[in-house]
């Protein structure tokens, strides 16, 4: 027996011919692509060729894509990505020309997620900076265990509605919910809005009734910063889908804050 | 199956834990189409299973036969078989009966058992009104006294096919993409334990009803136990098993409507109730009261499916995921979108119903119901936006 | 309101040795003690006092008799003094009872009914002062083979992290304990080839570069969870339970949350920092695939993945399930794990005792033929190195030890973490009492618990022939029990002594 030397198989190996080059953009074929070869794949890439945009095509549930990615680079992905895009992610602007699924920028660091659609449950769970912005709807849990600290603080623009528990626990940043596409009479469909929060402000258009609202929160009147913050978002949210953002303007907000930052010191016996 | 309890749950544990990703599809119209969408979908999630177990339930497939009950049955071997079609005999007409076809060359399929089907008619005697309680006691019989053997489905026009594999082989293995439904529902498991045989794989059946179910409920042990009291025996020691049993006694026994049987299950919360216009409200109390022990508490999604229908139901306060979508005549419900989208690359729209509130294709009148109808409807940019 | 309870310990001061130091007026954080200058006098409210014994252990003169209080209700075989104490406590409050430490009621304590076997004759016993002896362990999914081909072996092999000793440090949170305290844990597992666990507080920046020897957690909360924090790490851990307070999550007081804490966090300072009772991105087997999976992704598949689950009753087919949704580590804490606060019903009633969790996962992952693809850590109220080789013989690839290492820092069990107060600088955020844990010597501690018990286990591996550590993994027939009954010896796997 000779020298011997040991060879680990763990690693997949990248399928370039996935790969085109194309006017200075990289596109990127997804069909039927295993989710880890494909971030691999899209990992080894933009190390490589640090391009300033990759086009990922035919992503049919592919999972954690922008996962452990750090660099400044724009993702634009044509499908309907998998759980959990964007999770982890630090820095990149990923724009999904579809719906996105649930976990949608779950403990996101820093960067932006554009949705030219719905996204589903807990989406922007966790996050702790970076923009999502949902160009429809959105699923249950919402916004969940947001938080900030110091010069981080995350915004979760949603266009449409959204379902319950939305901004529960939620510990800092920005939720706003524009309600487009809803009538005047029609209210808002979560239900336990901001159950157990303790930091951060949700902003609403439209109707939300009394009952809809946890216990751990308050209406508060809307100052003028909070308008030009609206403004702000309404703008960014019409450039991003195509809106008249003076529409979004047209309608009465409530603003949410939470009653106190301890919701839970008075329920001990010490 | 002599042993069933022994063989579904080989550990003795309190109840077979698992976990999963669910697909179904339906033609409003009663359009069929073969099972090649159903595979392709549900293999798309496959990293929602683990292998270990997948099946799939198909409607309108035996439009030769659709008067005799469809026995889908597994024998593990020769004794098994000998032995129930000899009680087949004196129980039943057997009109016709044949091996369900499938390929040997099939790969990813664990230790296949002989899967036979045999198309019935209940003995003359039996009232039309008795025959469907008669095939179940049947059917009971076999699953729990007959060695080595279990009946996957026993409905008409339908059939199960399910075993140890991931969906998509499970489906290759029976050559569903030969046969033409107009619904079909499909389950990838993940069992917690690996002692996977092909009768404990989904969909789970009783008559023409079928369950796929994710999720595990922690109200189990109740939920067992009141069905029990009304004559049914858990024997899977699974959350599905517990789900058919309550849906066949609300709706066959009890005659309730699944818009009613859905407020059973996943039962709308006491500060809901108290803030409904009073006659409502006397409604959901007295069926909480009643129906306690049929409450499904902790996660679950489900997809319910009998001749003519198909259910979606989530819990309600929606701890599983279930994605709704349309597309002309077609009805679409799944654990994830994707999958949706895969099988119909222009799906006209897709929204994620509210927990509790259930999804109901309706073959009869050509419509889906949900009272939570979407405000956006799907990708269409310039839907509803008037009334902004 | 009048408050109908009586004081828990009772302080006897001996006049005659006490020497007006106030010693023990400056140590005391809860302001038991007291001195009159006028009349020269040392004065105590006993009913503030905690028992910590930090007066007593600080008293120049040994002046100083902590001991529980003698009061006694009429005798009542079903209603103690702590149920009469509780109940008032709550009649005056209206709130849930807190706690710290892990459970301290007589549930069997299955260490002390098993014991280990020594060669006799028919083979030799080893001495580890002379002999190579092994407690060199790798955590992580083994492959089921390696495949030799062309003088090259060819293997699978996932992310593995090797250790010294079976010993590791608990999940102790900074936050939940002060910056001494988590930094001396850092270095005593650097120095002692082990590794500690951040706890669900995160890690501080300046005590990375240079450290790897960590477990990061990665809880409902996902305080400081980052790409940098998870890359940081050797292991990445999910937490979903613990063993004092299995299916409820932690509220890490406002006013713990100083502003290194919000930093370390990533939070903001002077609010209450949640953690919630499960992790909102895992309702199911197949959820929690999915964080396991998004973990490696964001590690590159460079670190083993654990999942920390409390000990409950179906923790073998959840460890099953675990494995299967590619958990490389499974880790389990019993009914006596320790926590820095936790409802006292929760910790006092639920979850099972770790010996049987134990013994019953590694059985079902041998049943199941996949115990080579998780390894399994062991926690809860392990209390020497015996304890530590029966569990490796019950199954464990190595154990957390938390309260021991609280201990060896101080710790007196006085179980008052919840309060903020701690009289040893080891559960508090107020700098006057932490600035009292020096790391160096806490440090210095830990690592002489970590070789002393290392040093035993070599003495009782040697004594049953053993040189190394993986020979006694799961061998039970190492173990024998004495007084149990048959359903314990069962679930044991283990037979009675003199059988």
């Amino acid at each position: 027996m000779g020298r011997i030397t040991l060879i680990n198989t763990s690693r997949p190996e990248n399928d370039m011919n996935r790969v085109k080059f194309e006017n200075g953009r990289i596109r990127f074929d997804a069909d039927r692509l295993f989710y880890k070869d494909l971030n691999f794949l899209l990992r080894d890439v933009l190390k490589e060729h640090k391009p300033e945009i990759i086009s990922i095509h035919n992503v049919y549930g592919q999972r954690y894509i922008g996962t452990n990615l750090r660099q400044n680079v724009k993702i634009e992905i044509y499908g309907t990505p998998g759980n959990d895009l964007g999770a982890f992610m630090d820095g990149p602007t990923i724009e999904v020309f579809g719906n996105a699924q649930d976990g949608c920028g779950n403990t996101m660091n820093s960067g932006e997620i554009v949705v030219h659609g719905s996204a589903g449950d807990i989406t922007g769970f966790a996050a702790r900076g970076g923009e999502i912005f949902v160009k429809d709807d959105v699923g249950y849990r919402v916004g969940i265990h947001m938080k900030e600290y110091q010069g981080k603080k995350p915004t979760l623009v949603i266009g449409g509605t959204a379902q319950d528990f939305l901004g529960e626990y939620m510990a800092g940043g920005t939720l706003i919910v524009f309600g487009l596409y809803m009538s005047e009479e029609q209210r808002h469909r979560a239900d336990f809005i901001g159950t157990g929060m303790h930091g951060g402000t949700i902003y609403i258009r439209g109707k939300v009734e009394e009952h809809q609202l946890g216990k751990e929160l308050g209406k508060v009147e809307m100052k003028d910063d909070d308008w030009a913050l609206m403004e702000e978002y309404a703008y960014k949210y019409a450039e991003h889908f195509g809106y008249n953002h003076k529409q979004i303007l047209n309608r009465d907000f409530v603003k949410l804050v939470p009653l106190s930052l301890r919701p839970y010191g008075k329920l001990y016996a010490y | 199956m002599e042993n069933l309890s022994r063989k579904q749950n080989p550990y003795n544990d309190g109840k077979v834990i698992d976990s999963c990703g669910l697909f179904g599809m339906m033609s409003l119209k009663g359009n069929t189409f073969s099972g090649e969408d159903a595979m392709t979908a549900i293999a798309n999630m496959n990293i929602r299973g683990n292998g270990l177990g997948g099946g799939l339930a198909a409607y309108g497939i035996y439009p030769d036969r659709p008067d005799q009950y469809a026995l889908h049955i597994m024998y593990e071997n020769g004794r098994g078989r000998e032995e129930t079609e000899a009680f087949l005999k004196e129980s039943f007409e057997i009109v016709f009966n044949e091996e369900v076809p499938h390929r040997d060359s099939a790969t990813g399929v664990v230790n296949p058992p002989l899967v036979w089907r045999y198309f019935v008619n209940t003995l003359g005697s039996i009232k039309e009104e008795d025959q469907d309680d008669y095939v179940v006691e049947k059917v009971m019989f076999i699953n729990t006294k007959i060695h080595d053997t279990f009946v996957f489905s026993s409905g008409k026009n339908m059939g199960v096919f399910k075993g140890v594999g991931f969906p998509e082989n499970i489906g290759h293995y029976f050559c569903l993409e030969d046969y033409q439904g107009y619904l079909w529902t499909a389950h990838a498991r993940f069992p917690t334990n690996t002692q996977a045989w092909w009768g404990g794989a989904h969909p789970f059946s009783i008559l023409d009803w079928t369950v796929v179910h994710n999720g595990e409920i922690s109200s189990y042990g109740t939920n067992k136990n009141f069905l029990e009291m009304y004559g049914y025996f858990c024997t899977m020691f699974t959350d599905t098993e517990v789900m058919a049993y309550a849906v066949d006694l609300l709706i066959r026994q009890h005659h309730l409507p699944i818009e009613l049987m859905a407020k059973v299950l996943a039962a709308p919360l006491w500060s809901e109730i108290d803030r409904m216009p009073e006659d409502e409200k006397e409604v959901y109390t007295a069926l909480r009261q009643v129906y306690a022990g049929l409450l499904l508490n902790g996660p679950f999604t489900v997809i319910i499916a009998h001749q003519g229908e198909m259910i979606g139901l989530g819990d309600r306060i929606r701890l599983r995921p279930l994605v709704a979508g349309l597309h002309k005549d077609m009805l679409y419900l799944s654990s994830e979108e994707a999958p949706m989208r895969l099988v119909c690359r222009d799906l006209e729209y897709s929204w994620i119903p509210k927990g509790g509130e259930p999804i109901i294709g309706r073959l009869e009148t050509n419509e889906v119901i949900y009272q939570d109808k979407p405000v956006v409807v799907g990708m269409d940019k310039n839907a509803n936006t008037s009334s902004a | 309101m009048l408050t109908h309870l009586l004081p828990e310990f009772k302080i006897i001061r001996d006049d005659e040795r006490c020497i007006r130091c106030e010693v023990c007026v400056r140590q005391c954080g809860f302001d038991v003690h007291s001195y009159d200058a006028e009349e020269d006098m040392l004065y105590a409210d006993e009913n503030k006092c905690v028992g910590c014994q930090r007066c007593a252990v600080m008293c120049p003169t040994n002046a100083l008799t902590i001991k529980p209080h003698d009061y006694e209700y009429r005798p009542n075989a079903n209603w103690s003094k702590e149920h009469i104490r509780d109940l008032n406590k709550q009649a005056e409050t209206g709130g849930v009872i807190l706690t710290g430490s892990g459970n301290d009621k007589p549930y069997r304590i299955y260490w002390d009914h098993l014991v280990l076997n020594a060669s006799q004759v028919t083979n030799p016993s080893i001495d580890p002062l002379r002999e190579p002896m092994e407690l060199r362990t790798y955590l992580g999914r083994k492959p089921d083979k390696v495949e030799f081909d062309n003088n090259q072996v060819k293997v699978d092999m996932p992310a593995q992290v090797m250790i010294e000793t079976p010993i590791i440090f608990s999940a102790l949170s900074y936050g939940a304990i002060s910056y001494q305290a988590w930094k001396a844990l850092l270095e005593a597992a650097d120095e002692g080839g082990t590794l500690c666990n951040t706890g669900e507080g995160g890690w501080p920046h300046e005590l990375r570069p240079g450290k790897t020897r960590v477990i990061a957690q990665c809880a409902s909360g996902r305080f400081g969870v980052d790409l940098d924090y998870l890359n940081s790490a050797s292991i990445v851990e999910i937490k979903i339970g613990q063993g004092a307070k299995p299916g409820i999550g932690g509220h890490l007081p406002g006013e713990k949350v100083s502003a290194d804490v919000s930093r370390t966090r990533m939070i903001p300072e002077g609010t209450d920092a949640i953690s919630p009772a499960p992790q909102h991105d895992i309702y199911s087997i197949e959820d929690l695939s999915m964080l396991i999976y998004a973990l490696k992704e964001a590690t590159h598949y460079e670190k083993p993945i654990s999942v920390k689950i409390s000990a409950v009753h179906n923790a073998p087919a959840i460890a099953s399930g675990m494995v299967r949704a590619g958990a490389d580590i499974i880790a389990l804490d019993g009914l006596r794990g320790g926590t820095g606060a936790a409802p006292k019903i929760i910790r006092d009633n639920v979850g099972i005792p770790i010996e049987l969790a134990l013994a019953a996962v590694d059985q079902r992952l041998r049943n199941e033929g996949i115990r080579n693809q998780a390894s399994i850590l062991v926690a809860g109220g392990f209390r020497n190195s015996g304890d530590i080789t029966k569990a490796i013989a019950l199954g464990a690839d190595a154990v957390y030890v938390g309260t021991a290492a609280l201990v060896a820092m101080g710790c007196t069990l006085c179980q008052k973490c919840y309060t903020g107060i701690c009289n040893w600088g080891i559960c508090t955020q107020d700098p006057y009492l932490s600035k009292r844990l020096n790391p160096e010597i806490a440090k210095r501690r830990l690592v002489n618990l970590i070789r002393g018990w290392s040093l035993e286990i070599k003495e009782m591996l040697g004594g049953m022939g053993i040189n190394a550590l993986e020979s006694l993994r799961g061998n039970r027939l190492h173990l024998r029990a004495i007084g149990l009954d048959q359903w314990e010896l069962d679930v044991l796997g283990v037979r009675g002594a003199g059988d």
